[in-house]
């Protein structure tokens, strides 16, 4: 085993449940299902080159959040972009930042999602982006900055 | 914590299976004659039957010999649960599986390889065995190849005696191996 990567089996178990309970957040119950199928199986494909096994949940709930994005794409090519019907279990910060980060090139957008809709610290995000806590903290004050201009020219 | 809906959770792990990126895929088969079974195979093959099963420690073992991504995806098994289930009716004396034994040293896989001539029904000594790998005194070293066997039932070290006919050992227990030795018509 490579430096304390645990077994897909064990890896899969801790997190699933806290997986669908933010792609519901994220995406409405209905489109959850197939995106939490979409979210584990790019997981696996990507565990055999993981290099250690810190930061998983973060790296899950990264993946998870890139598989909505690409799902919305998807399905709204424009850039009409309805804020989801609320889940049961909402979050209120995460509901409300999930869709207007959107627009936000993918690590600025994770970055933010993951500290101020997940509450993750910078160092976990940096390593759950592959990179490092300082360049994690500087995507997201970049992709709150570009949303504040977004508001402004609105 | 959300709870994942069975159904959302066996999907998964079909699409898991379908997908050829398991290292290993497993299951418990709870229910055989001789108690619970984990039995994993590899894109090679089968690479493991275990008894008593310790799922935590036979996980850990399994991505450590073959790869982290390890999971339990019955669907992948279908095959290894029907031929066992035949083989505890006593409707198969052969297994027809391909086998996966790239984490056991050569030496075991020279012994290993003899042990599997041993037919059903029939048994043999740890120094017979011994001689046909060409190391008449190793009889003590084919008892722990034996005893490590990473497929037991399947290659069947259950089949090997004591040279005065005694069970001597199993790694499973010798209730099980006097149960598999019965099964099999070789021992009255």
């Amino acid at each position: 085993m490579v430096s304390g990567i645990p077994p897909f089996e064990r890896f899969y178990e801790c997190h699933k449940g806290e997986v669908l309970a933010f792609l519901r957040r994220r995406a409405g119950r209905d489109r959850a299902d197939d995106l939490f199928q979409e979210t584990f199986l790019r997981a696996l494909r990507a565990y055999g080159r993981l290099e250690h096994g810190e930061h998983l949940r973060a790296w899950v709930l990264t993946i998870a959040s890139n598989a909505a994005v690409d799902a919305g794409r998807r399905e709204r090519p424009t850039a009409d972009l309805p804020v989801e019907p609320a889940g049961e279990d909402e979050r209120p910060a995460l509901e409300e930042l999930a869709p207007l980060t959107d627009g936000l090139p993918p690590k600025e957008r994770a970055a933010v999602v993951l500290r101020y809709g997940y509450d993750l610290d910078y160092e976990t995000i940096g390593a759950a982006l592959g990179s490092n806590e300082q360049a994690a903290r500087q995507a997201a004050s970049a992709g709150v900055r570009r949303l504040r201009k977004e508001k402004e020219q609105r | 914590m959300t709870g994942v809906p069975t159904i959302l959770d066996e999907r998964f792990r079909a699409a898991a299976a379908a997908s050829g990126e398991l290292d290993v895929a497993y299951d418990v088969l709870g229910d055989t004659p001789v108690g619970p079974l984990l039995v994993g195979v590899s894109e090679r093959g089968l690479c493991r039957v275990g008894f008593d099963p310790e799922p935590e420690a036979e996980l850990e073992r399994l991505a450590r010999h073959f790869g982290p991504r390890v999971l339990r995806a019955p669907d992948a098994l279908d095959r290894v649960r029907r031929e066992l289930d035949e083989y505890f009716d006593g409707r198969r004396n052969a297994f027809d599986l391909e086998l996966d034994l790239r984490a056991t040293p050569e030496f075991h896989r020279r012994v290993l390889a003899e042990l599997k001539r041993v037919e059903y029904g029939h048994t043999t000594t740890y120094g017979a065995l011994a001689a046909q790998v060409g190391a008449p005194r190793a009889a003590r070293a084919v008892g722990t190849v034996m005893n490590r066997n990473p497929l037991p039932i399947v290659l069947p070290c259950h089949r090997v005696v004591g040279a005065n006919g005694s069970l001597t050992g199993y790694g499973g227990g010798l209730d099980r191996k006097e149960w598999l030795l019965r099964l099999e018509g070789a021992l009255l």
